[in-house]
């Protein structure tokens, strides 16, 4: 597959109303990526994304999906898409069965077809004991997992999943992360955009965040990763430690008796720290990240941009 | 799977068969009402009131309205069909199902507007069957009689459909109805023939599209009219065509669908 699942050049949008929301962006995705991408509320990433499935029009720019322009054959660039949107949008008046079949309908897929793949799907996703239930008696989180089977109804090679967690439970989300990782590794390419930006570290293998319209960074999550220079732990201590005490030098915090923050830099060892430590007497009972990696690089650089 | 014109008949199917279902599972407020609306017309227009009026062209007063009664349930009901379909799923989002996949705008428009004929026939069946009791059911030519019902049905319902796509809120599905059909349709000679009309009327009656329909309709079933019947076709064909690109070219800009 030589062509990139998706290819965006010079795009942007100027609402009706002036407001320009993107700004000539450029965007490249491979096949077979699992791809964020993150950005404030109104930075352009719903947007992008209703261009690309042409519920917004663009003002100026190029779309390809899989070397197929948009402009030039919709219908095919279309059948490559599946689009898992923001704010639940189906009939809550119609069966369960009945969306996801009807959506295959409007992909070509005849019902023959989409009758057991329906089945299957609703299965897979714990929603076919509901089939004859209208969406409208579903939970939050089973309206979002029937949104993913309706995406996917037509074995779409790109899905875009714009916030599909949100709001969900935790169980909700890890069966949905379980899910779309598998979908990945089977092939179909990944855009997630998330507010959880640990969905994303954990999922994602490239990143693009975008603020204000225009796209701050773009390169792969190890990467972008690695820029960070410092991260901050939260250890706890089996032991007691004073609030005074010296020996742990300036990079530590005592925060209480067991619990102590310490900074070091990306490049030093964890084992090594917790050594040092442990042969000062003071035994750590287990550790987390104070705040999540891609969290702190992400509010640098749109603390940076806003500036 | 990637034949864009099976894509476009499996599509055209899928709408008609959900807005089909759309209908018939509401029966009770899709197909029941108009039965009922027609039962009082014909009871009291065409009973109580027609018998003071004697007969018109020499048929009763109820057989003499029939066909304008008829012919606004099947409008109403095509029209209704599709200005509320739209506009609900527009209301609840459940459109951009159809607008993300890959469908054609002429599809999405068939499919609406099939949709909208086929509860207006159903309509139209079930109003000529309670019509037995009170009406001597007469054609003249049933091919000119199904060519009208059809077409007048297609017409209303893209009428109802430019409306959805327009209507930004629930008062504006019923601005057309209230404000501009019923009153045409009221004026357009349901319940009178033009020449009942005093002079400069009867001139100003004849811009009133509905009255072609009413009169085309009540040829092809009594045998007689006000207007030329060729005038009526062509004019019922050509808002066809008027309607028909009206649609496709707000489909084709994104009105009300896209931003």
């Amino acid at each position: 597959m030589d062509s990139p699942a998706l290819a965006i050049e010079n795009l942007t949008k100027i609402y009706s109303n002036g407001h320009r929301a993107l700004h000539g962006i450029n965007l490249k995705i491979n096949h077979g990526d699992f791809f964020a991408l993150l950005g404030p509320n109104g930075a352009g990433k719903s947007t992008t994304i209703g261009i690309i499935t042409s519920l917004i029009k663009k003002t100026s720019g190029d779309i390809s999906i899989y070397g197929i322009d948009i402009d030039k054959n919709f219908v095919k660039a279309k059948t490559y898409i599946g689009l898992v949107p923001q704010e639940i949008n189906f009939n809550t008046f119609e069966p369960i069965n009945e969306i996801i079949i009807n959506q295959a309908g409007y992909y070509g897929v005849p019902r023959s077809i989409a009758i057991p793949e329906a089945e299957r799907l609703l299965k897979k996703l714990g929603l076919w004991q509901k089939k004859d239930q209208f969406s409208r008696k579903l939970s939050g989180g089973m309206q979002r997992r029937l949104m993913v089977a309706r995406a996917l109804i037509h074995k779409p090679k790109l899905l875009i999943l714009d916030e599909p967690t949100a709001g969900a439970d935790v169980e909700v989300r890890r069966l949905m992360w379980d899910y779309l990782k598998q979908l990945n590794e089977n092939g179909t390419t990944i855009i997630l955009t998330t507010h959880y930006l640990e969905e994303a570290e954990n999922l994602c293998k490239n990143i693009a965040i975008i603020d204000d319209g225009k796209i701050l960074e773009n390169s792969s999550m190890k990467d972008f990763l690695s820029q960070l220079k410092n991260e901050k732990f939260i250890l706890y201590t089996e032991s007691k430690i004073s609030k005074d005490e010296k020996i742990l030098g300036s990079n530590f915090n005592v925060i209480d008796d067991n619990t102590i923050e310490v900074s070091i830099s990306s490049d030093s060892d964890i084992n090594s720290l917790i050594q040092d430590l442990s042969e000062k007497g003071i035994k750590v009972k287990s550790l987390k990240n104070k705040t999540n990696r891609l969290e702190e690089l992400f509010m640098r650089l749109v603390e940076k941009n806003g500036k | 799977m990637e034949n864009s014109l099976n894509i476009q008949i499996t599509a055209y199917k899928t709408i008609v068969r959900k807005e089909v279902l759309r209908f018939s599972r509401i029966w009770k407020q899709t197909l029941i009402p108009p039965v009922i609306t027609n039962i009082l017309y014909f009871i009291i227009f065409g009973n109580l009131i027609g018998e003071r009026i004697g007969e018109i062209d020499s048929f009763s007063y109820t057989d003499f309205i029939f066909p304008g009664l008829l012919l606004m349930s099947v409008i109403t009901h095509s029209y209704t069909n599709t200005v509320s379909s739209l506009y609900i799923s527009k209301y609840h989002r459940y459109i951009e199902e159809l607008l993300v996949s890959p469908i054609q705008n002429y599809t999405i428009l068939a499919g609406f507007i099939t949709g909208g004929v086929i509860r207006g026939l159903s309509v139209g069946v079930v109003v000529i069957l309670a019509a037995q009791f009170f009406v001597t059911f007469t054609v003249h030519n049933i091919i000119l009689m199904m060519v009208v019902i059809t077409l007048s049905s297609i017409l209303f319902s893209m009428c109802g459909f430019l409306n959805g796509l327009f209507a930004n809120d629930w008062d504006d599905i019923n601005v057309i109805p209230t404000f501009i059909m019923t009153p045409l349709t009221y004026l357009g000679g349901i319940f009178f023939s033009i020449s009942m009309l005093p002079g400069i009327w009867q001139e100003i009656a004849l811009i009133n599209p509905i009255l072609y329909l009413i009169n085309a309709l009540r040829f092809s079933m009594l045998g007689i009219t006000d207007v030329s019947i060729m005038t009526a076709l062509f004019i019922i064909l050509l808002f066809n065509i008027l309607l028909a690109s009206l649609c496709l070219y707000f489909l084709n800009i994104g009105k009300g669908l896209r931003t």
